[in-house]
């Protein structure tokens, strides 16, 4: 039995709508990056269920870029959280609120 | 019940599982560790669907460099440990019911597309599209310019966390 592709598509909805939850509910910066590496991996295996179904290799492709992306953002990400971390000392992103008005 | 439905089940389970673990935890190593548990569950799934570079690429890159480079991070700066119930409860409902309600969009998209009923892989070429063969193949001919792009922003990425993250000059 070939497992249906929908099956791939809804884990990869449920894996996106737990780094949703994740960047919404949580207020340390690092569990909020995090949760947005949950959401651009459930996007890759969108991405690669559908390469895997149409038996073209272009997804795959993007998936190559998508991790390449997703590393560049990562370790900028964290530099900015280190920036800020040595000027407040603090990673509660509540309190991270100099540019509000 | 053939053993691609059975380690689909178990790879998927434990990639849900973890993932709804690593969003609950009050310590952020414990979080990024439930994290690289995902991303290997997640290679495992990549093999069942014949795509064995994107696999190892996942647990090189994603398990390998990206949350070790979480751990040191939170080993550096040594985040206390959250209140996890800072917030008011009513925002925490409100954004669970909001991220259900996409989820329920998105099941919705799925099942109305019927995507089994017009794609019907031959194996030979899903597992041929997963061969680094074929990719370096497309990588090389017909998006070099995107390949040369992401060496560019690689390297603007380098620079500017070398900028961000190192000390003052006196």
């Amino acid at each position: 039995m070939i497992i249906p592709m929908e099956y791939y598509l809804i884990l990869s909805a449920f894996l996106f709508i737990v780094g949703i939850s994740g960047v919404l509910i949580r207020r340390n910066a690092i569990i909020v990056f995090m949760s947005v590496e949950l959401m651009l991996n459930s996007a890759n295996l969108t991405l690669v269920a559908f390469s895997s179904y149409m038996g073209n290799s272009i997804g795959q492709l993007f998936v190559f870029f998508v991790m390449t992306v997703a590393a560049a953002e990562a370790a900028v990400g964290l530099a900015i959280i280190i920036a800020m971390f040595r000027n407040k000392m603090t990673m509660n992103i509540d309190e991270i609120n100099i540019l509000k008005w | 019940m053939t053993l691609e439905f059975i380690l689909f089940i178990i790879f998927g389970l434990i990639a849900a599982v973890s993932a709804i673990l690593m969003i609950t935890r009050a310590n952020p190593v414990i979080s990024a560790l439930f994290l690289i548990l995902n991303f290997a569950s997640l290679a495992g799934l990549y093999l069942l669907l014949n795509a064995q570079f994107i696999a190892v690429v996942q647990v090189i890159v994603y398990a390998g460099a990206i949350m070790v480079l979480f751990l040191f991070v939170i080993m550096l700066l040594k985040p206390e440990k959250e209140k996890l119930f800072a917030m008011h409860p009513r925002v925490k409902t409100f954004a669970v019911l909001f991220a259900v309600l996409i989820f329920i969009q998105l099941v919705y998209i799925v099942l109305l597309s019927h995507s089994s009923f017009t794609s019907n892989p031959a194996l030979s070429e899903s597992v041929r599209a997963g061969t680094i063969e074929q990719i370096g193949r497309e990588l090389y001919t017909n998006y070099v310019l995107p390949f040369e792009a992401a060496g560019f922003l690689l390297l603007a990425a380098t620079i500017g966390a070398l900028v961000l993250a190192k000390k003052k000059f006196d």
